[in-house]
């Protein structure tokens, strides 16, 4: 199986934020929740890097260790899902996460937080696989269907790639060897404890 | 981990009103990334990241969603919050209120209850109102509620969900989530209440220092006097006060995400609300132990609010007196008429 990661060439985002039309489009995200978005450092000063981020689906996630109701699990690809059913919306996972990827809708009594929202990897939740069930929680279910997260496949410039960690990061390395310079990949010491060295 | 969370404890309770706006920065530290404080030329993701995952802080920048706080995109300051609400708290949490219990436990097996040492009298004399009552009820009510669904969000997956099953154990959570966000709301008017009907009689005095070192007259013999409160019943009541406005607040910054504080004001907040609801909640143990198992006679004052003469002559003889000469002033008989009580 292989273990799916995100990488975000920040040399090649050119914050048109596709990624983030494309996710809300595919899975029907609703109005003020965002599984992706696009963060801009160093806006308008020398050296401007536009990272897109989403759930980098950690390794030892600590949205999973958190959660008082133990409503992650891990699939055989290293997808960090959750199951809406058990989730209490507490928000425990969103003051763990280090990038921000839990959403809640406000839905509960008075704008509470409802059920935590956030990216799936375009894998669906733990219903059945492609059911109208598990598109209304979650969204598409790609990799069931063997398509990678739509995100990473609209992307203009490729600069999210998306699939195989160790695939995507060879990826990287070849760019980075041909072109001369890339800041990195971002999340990755944070997620996976591990960087891509060229 | 240990060093930020002492002066957050320290602001909870209080006690370092002003070393209190260094500990927020200190636990939030500088956003790296944006127009105001720009990454070095030549930065790195993972330079980056190890710098904010070693000094604090975190990497941010601008967006164009409407959603601010998404501009944020490493916080690794939630690594420090998991390891507080995963060993640290649950720590404190374990040792506080299991400690509490051992020592609740071996205090009953070594001295037994606490006995009106000259027997009721069968005459009472009132000691709380309904008002006071129904305030204190309120909040301990809420309190309970409040203390059992919050020991659930950081102890039930371990405890609870093994036995009856993730279904059952995230139904009952939700419904805990939901009795804790609304019952905060009698919690916090009781602690107002409370404290505007006890307060002028939980000012410390010296009466306290002798009741102190006299040990309450808990592992001596004897009863040290004590007026309408005793110290204990002050640590109580200023417990009580302090560390229930403390989780009060630091509850409603949780309660509004983003509405008075950033991602590190309500780790922070969290920080706060779980210690000190450990700790309250120990306190506590000890507080509903002595007023009912542990004391003959106790429960009176907040059952029936009518406690039996001796009772109060034994715990609280300084306030008997008092409530003797207030009742004995309102008496007029006849010039040289004796009282027919031995009072």
């Amino acid at each position: 199986m292989a273990r799916m990661k995100f990488l975000c060439d920040s040399d090649r985002c050119i914050e048109c934020n596709a990624c983030v039309t494309a996710c809300k489009n595919e899975n029907e995200v609703p109005w003020g929740i965002n599984r992706r978005r696009v963060v801009t450092l160093n806006d308008g000063k020398p050296g401007e890097r536009s990272i897109s981020m989403a759930c980098m689906h950690c390794t030892d996630a600590p949205c999973a260790a958190v959660c008082p109701t133990a409503c992650f699990y891990t699939t055989a690809d290293a997808v960090v899902l959750h199951d809406k059913d058990t989730c209490i919306g507490c928000g425990y996972c969103f003051y763990a996460c280090p990038f921000g990827a839990p959403q809640y809708p406000r839905v509960g009594n008075f704008g509470s937080r409802g059920k935590m929202d956030k990216c799936t990897y375009c894998a669906g939740g733990p219903q059945q696989d492609n059911t109208a069930v598990e598109y209304i929680q979650y969204g598409a279910n790609r990799l069931a269907e063997g398509k990678l997260p739509l995100c990473a496949e609209m992307c203009s410039t490729k600069a999210l790639l998306a699939g195989d960690g160790e695939m995507i990061a060879t990826i990287y390395r070849e760019r980075v060897q041909k072109r001369g310079y890339g800041s990195g990949a971002w999340g990755w010491r944070t997620a996976y404890k591990e960087t891509i060295t060229v | 981990m240990f060093a930020r969370i002492l002066p957050a404890l320290a602001l909870g309770l209080g006690l370092m009103a002003a070393p209190a706006p260094a500990a927020f920065a200190q636990i939030g530290g500088p956003v790296t990334g944006t127009p105001t404080n720009p990454a070095p030329p030549g930065f790195t993701a993972e330079d980056l990241e190890l710098q904010k995952a070693l000094q604090g802080g975190r990497i941010g920048g601008r967006i164009s969603i409407p959603d601010e706080q998404a501009a944020s995109l490493v916080q690794p300051m939630g690594r420090d919050w998991r390891e507080f609400h995963n060993v640290t708290l649950a720590w404190i949490g374990g040792v506080a209120v299991l400690g509490m219990l051992a020592v609740i436990v071996l205090f009953y097996a070594t001295k037994g209850r606490i006995r009106i040492d000259s027997g009721k009298s069968g005459r009472t004399i009132q000691r709380f109102n309904g008002i006071e009552r129904a305030a204190h009820w309120m909040t301990a009510s809420s309190f309970v509620v409040l203390a059992l669904t919050g020991l659930n969000l950081t102890f039930g997956r371990h405890l609870v969900l093994p036995l009856i099953g993730s279904e059952a154990f995230a139904t009952i959570t939700l419904w805990g989530k939901f009795a804790h966000n609304y019952l905060s709301f009698a919690f916090a008017l009781g602690i107002v209440v409370l404290f505007l009907a006890w307060v002028k009689d939980n000012i410390p005095n010296r009466t306290d220092v002798s009741w102190m070192k006299a040990g309450g007259g808990l592992l001596a013999a004897g009863h040290p006097a004590a007026g309408r409160f005793n110290a204990g019943q002050k640590m109580v009541f200023w417990i009580t006060v302090i560390g229930g406005t403390a989780v009060a607040v630091s509850g409603y910054l949780l309660m509004f995400p983003f509405f008075f504080t950033d991602i590190a004001g309500q780790q922070l907040a969290h920080v706060v609300h779980g210690v000190i609801a450990v700790l309250m909640i120990a306190a506590m143990l000890g507080h509903i132990y002595i007023g009912s198992l542990g004391m003959e006679g106790a429960f009176d004052a907040m059952g029936s609010g009518q406690v039996d003469v001796n009772w109060a002559k034994e715990h609280h003889s300084l306030w008997v007196e008092e409530e003797m000469a207030k009742a004995r002033a309102t008496v007029h008989g006849p010039a040289g008429a004796k009282a027919a009580g031995a009072d």
